[in-house]
């Protein structure tokens, strides 16, 4: 090819991946903050908020989702996200039980109850979030030529 | 809060934070990764001793999860046989854990190696604490998945051909087994090991219960590497690094396959006759075939790999037996085998570190410049191959006594064979590697670092006296307590819903 | 009943294509297939007749909810398959860049 091709897709995706990104960020939090109340939570909400991400690298490829959410703030937010779940997990253990839920229930239905719950929400999402973001700029980022096949001895 | 049953979480708490701290951390300082985990396997060594001691004042300890109470909650249960399997797994992932400190600058990621191995430790002491069907499988995963990527450590070709296979293989028995947790759901209604273990004893159940034992069998018999299932493990275990070789060779093996299927088969379903025979079956067949096909073996860790698979056939010939004779031997084989085969597994490391070969044909007269090493071989080589007062010899002669006892003289037979063959395996294993003459490339090895004879030396001390452990008052505190579990088999159901509070 | 049994199929596709496909990525996508159909069969194990989806809100009446708490569990075993399968991607990628070849027949370096 003698001429450098543009990097990402066409101007069509390139567009409608600008109007929606954000619509589809803010989905992904609405599921994970509201998941004690409706079904959802903080597995879904992450892999959502992961997806937008990913849907700037898609369309845009991959460096100016990189420059968004750099390599080692990625690793560092999954290491943190583990490291904050396991510290709700053993504050509940310092009054009482494992993963008991310490903080006050509230009344049912509403945004702010059932305890510890939301927290876990929060947390889980961020791990998960990174996490999947990490594998597919892992898996895009690895770059190799094959190894030419030796003659056997 | 001082609680005696407040000890049970730490043993997933604490390797789950390590490994957490390490991967944040990532190289800064150079000293860090290897500090917090041999600081992380000592405690959890001294915590599981003592819950020697709290499960022997307190019997069954049973502790909900978030206080919700069972059958709605998930709850870990510590008795004789968690607190004997705990021991085992602490103990030999401290020693890898110190010996990991000099074999693993060869690699360049250390840090990432601590990871995997803390989380490996945590889905394996998760698995025997947890009295709940699907943790098992949740932490059975986490071990699993954990172990595949430590196969895959050197990332060359043949470690990770080897990986590859083994990821295939454990994921489909990972599959049978949640099908049969799937199917044992739909008929009990509950997940809880004590109230699935009632139900099923009040349920007319047999179809059933038949169509998820050969499940859990090719499922957990494949994690335990019985024969058939047996064919992963002469490719993986060779190719990971070292000190991984010897975590899953020495513990993975038992706590992923051969406690889960005591747990299952003694405690949940209940042992029937033709369950039992069909496992002494299986457990010959894996003794025999094994060490059929470890005779003519030139590679030193692949010698290793196929005697691992004879030697649980031992333990899986004496677990099912049945009567308290065999089960107490194979329980104490199981322990052995940990120490014996973990500590033969970090010597053919060392050899490696020293001379870069595995080929038995390239090495000779190595002792003369390895003493320490050589003299662990030689510990451990005896007490493989049953040579009086090792401790091999002892849990050997109980099983083959007990298998005569039940009347089973062919199998028997076998045992001793297996046994003979084994004796000769390691005999030429020490002529080619250790004794003979030095040849001229190997005139400039050195011996290996101090982390690494410091593990071996406990290891190879535990093996000399390890034979103590059969004495009748030290068998009170530590092996009756783990067979008694077993023995009374569907009655667990009933101690452990008794001592909820 | 036919449900369980077109579940079982699909099972036995996945382990068909473990078995005799060559190509690294079509086994990998085999184990996704198994995997998916258990857990499709944990969740048809759940469903109570005329039953409804497990939703509680304020103005919920619990009688015939179909069964709550495989859904927990099958969203845990989703996850898991989730990251055994990006590392058997992983692994299947470096075997490419090391061996040259998806070929499973062409990677038999270690035997005996």
């Amino acid at each position: 090819m003698s001429r450098e091709r543009e990097k990402g897709m066409s101007i069509i995706v390139k567009t409608i991946t600008r109007l929606t990104v954000g619509l589809i960020l803010l989905y992904g939090i609405y599921i994970l903050s509201h998941g004690h109340v409706t079904p959802g939570g903080g597995f879904a909400g992450g892999i959502i908020i992961a997806l937008s991400f990913v849907h700037l690298m898609l369309a845009y490829g991959k460096d100016v989702a990189l420059a968004k959410l750099p390599k080692g703030v990625t690793s560092f937010l999954e290491g943190t996200a583990a490291i904050a779940f396991l510290s709700i997990a053993l504050l509940g253990f310092m009054t009482g039980y494992f993963f008991l839920n310490f903080l006050s229930k509230g009344e049912e239905f509403r945004l702010f109850s059932a305890g510890i719950i939301p927290l876990c929400n929060i947390v889980i999402s961020i791990k998960v979030g990174a996490g999947l973001f990490a594998i597919f700029a892992a898996l895009v980022l690895l770059k190799f030529e094959p190894e030419k096949k030796e003659k056997r001895k | 809060m001082m609680q005696a049953m407040n000890i049970i979480p730490i043993f997933v708490a604490i390797p789950l934070a390590g490994s957490f701290i390490i991967a944040i951390l990532g190289k800064r300082p150079r000293w860090a990764p290897d500090l917090i985990s041999g600081f992380t396997t000592l405690v959890l060594l001294a915590a599981s001793i003592l819950a020697v001691g709290i499960a022997n004042t307190h019997g069954v300890l049973v502790y909900s999860i978030g206080a919700w109470k069972a059958p709605i909650g998930i709850e870990m249960v510590l008795d004789g046989l968690t607190a004997f399997m705990l021991v085992t797994i602490n103990l030999v992932a401290f020693a890898v854990s110190v010996y990991a400190v000099n074999y693993m600058e060869q690699f360049t990621s250390k840090s990432k190696f601590y990871t995997l191995f803390l989380l490996m430790l945590a889905g394996m002491n998760g698995l025997v604490v947890t009295g709940d069907m699907f943790n098992l499988f949740v932490f059975l995963e986490i071990a699993s998945v954990a172990s595949y990527a430590l196969v895959a450590f050197g990332t060359e070709k043949h470690e990770l051909e080897a990986a590859f296979k083994y990821a295939i293989m454990g994921t489909v028995a990972s599959l049978f087994i949640l099908l049969g947790i799937a199917i044992l759901y739909s008929f009990t209604s509950t997940l809880n090991m004590a109230d699935m273990a009632s139900v099923l004893a009040q349920k007319e159940s047999k179809n059933i219960v038949l169509m998820v034992s050969v499940l859990f069998l090719m499922g957990f018999g494949l994690k335990s590497a019985i024969v058939p299932f047996h064919a992963w493990l002469p490719d993986a275990h060779p190719s990971a690094p070292a000190p991984i070789s010897a975590m899953l060779s020495g513990v993975l093996i038992k706590s992923l396959g051969i406690y889960a299927l005591c747990r299952i088969f003694y405690n949940v379903i209940g042992m029937t006759a033709e369950v039992s025979s069909v496992f002494m079956f299986l457990g010959v067949l894996s003794m025999v075939v094994g060490v059929f096909l470890a005779i003519g073996q030139w590679d030193l860790k692949r010698l290793l790999a196929y005697h691992s698979i004879s030697q649980i056939g031992y333990v899986v010939l004496g677990i099912s037996l049945g009567t308290p004779l065999g089960v107490i031997g194979g329980l104490f084989h199981l322990f052995n085998h940990s120490i014996f085969k973990s500590l033969l597994f970090l010597d053919a490391g060392a050899v490696e570190y020293a001379t870069g070969t595995r080929d038995l044909k390239d090495m000779g007269g190595l002792s003369a410049k390895m003493p320490a090493t050589g003299t662990t071989n030689l510990i451990a080589s005896m007490s493989i191959a049953g040579i009086p007062p090792f401790n091999g010899f002892w849990s050997k002669l109980i099983i083959i006594i007990a298998t005569v006892e039940a009347g089973r003289y062919w199998y028997a037979f076998w045992a001793v064979l297996a046994s003979l063959l084994t004796l000769a395996s390691f005999m030429k294993v020490m002529k080619y590697a250790f004794l003979g003459a030095l040849k001229e490339k190997w005139s400039q090895i050195k011996e290996v670092p101090v982390f690494m004879k410091l593990s071996m030396g406990v290891l190879a001390a535990i093996c000399v006296f390890g034979g103590l452990l059969i004495i009748p008052d030290v068998a009170d505190v530590f092996l009756n307590r783990a067979r008694n579990v077993i023995m009374e088999g569907v009655d667990y159901a009933g101690l452990v819903l008794k001592s909820i509070r | 009943m036919a449900v369980y049994l077109l579940c079982f199929t699909l099972f036995l596709l996945g382990i068909y294509c473990i078995l005799r496909k060559r190509n690294i990525i079509k086994i990998i996508i085999g184990v996704i297939i198994s995997e998916y159909a258990v857990n499709l069969f944990f969740i048809l194990t759940a469903y109570r007749a005329e039953g409804r989806a497990p939703i509680y809100s304020k103005s919920a009446i619990i009688e015939n909810m179909v069964d709550a708490l495989p859904q927990a569990v099958v969203l845990t075993s989703i996850v898991i398959g989730l990251a055994t399968t990006a590392l058997l991607v992983g692994i299947a990628m470096r075997i490419y860049e090391k061996y040259g070849t998806f070929d499973i027949t062409k990677i038999r370096d270690l035997r005996g």
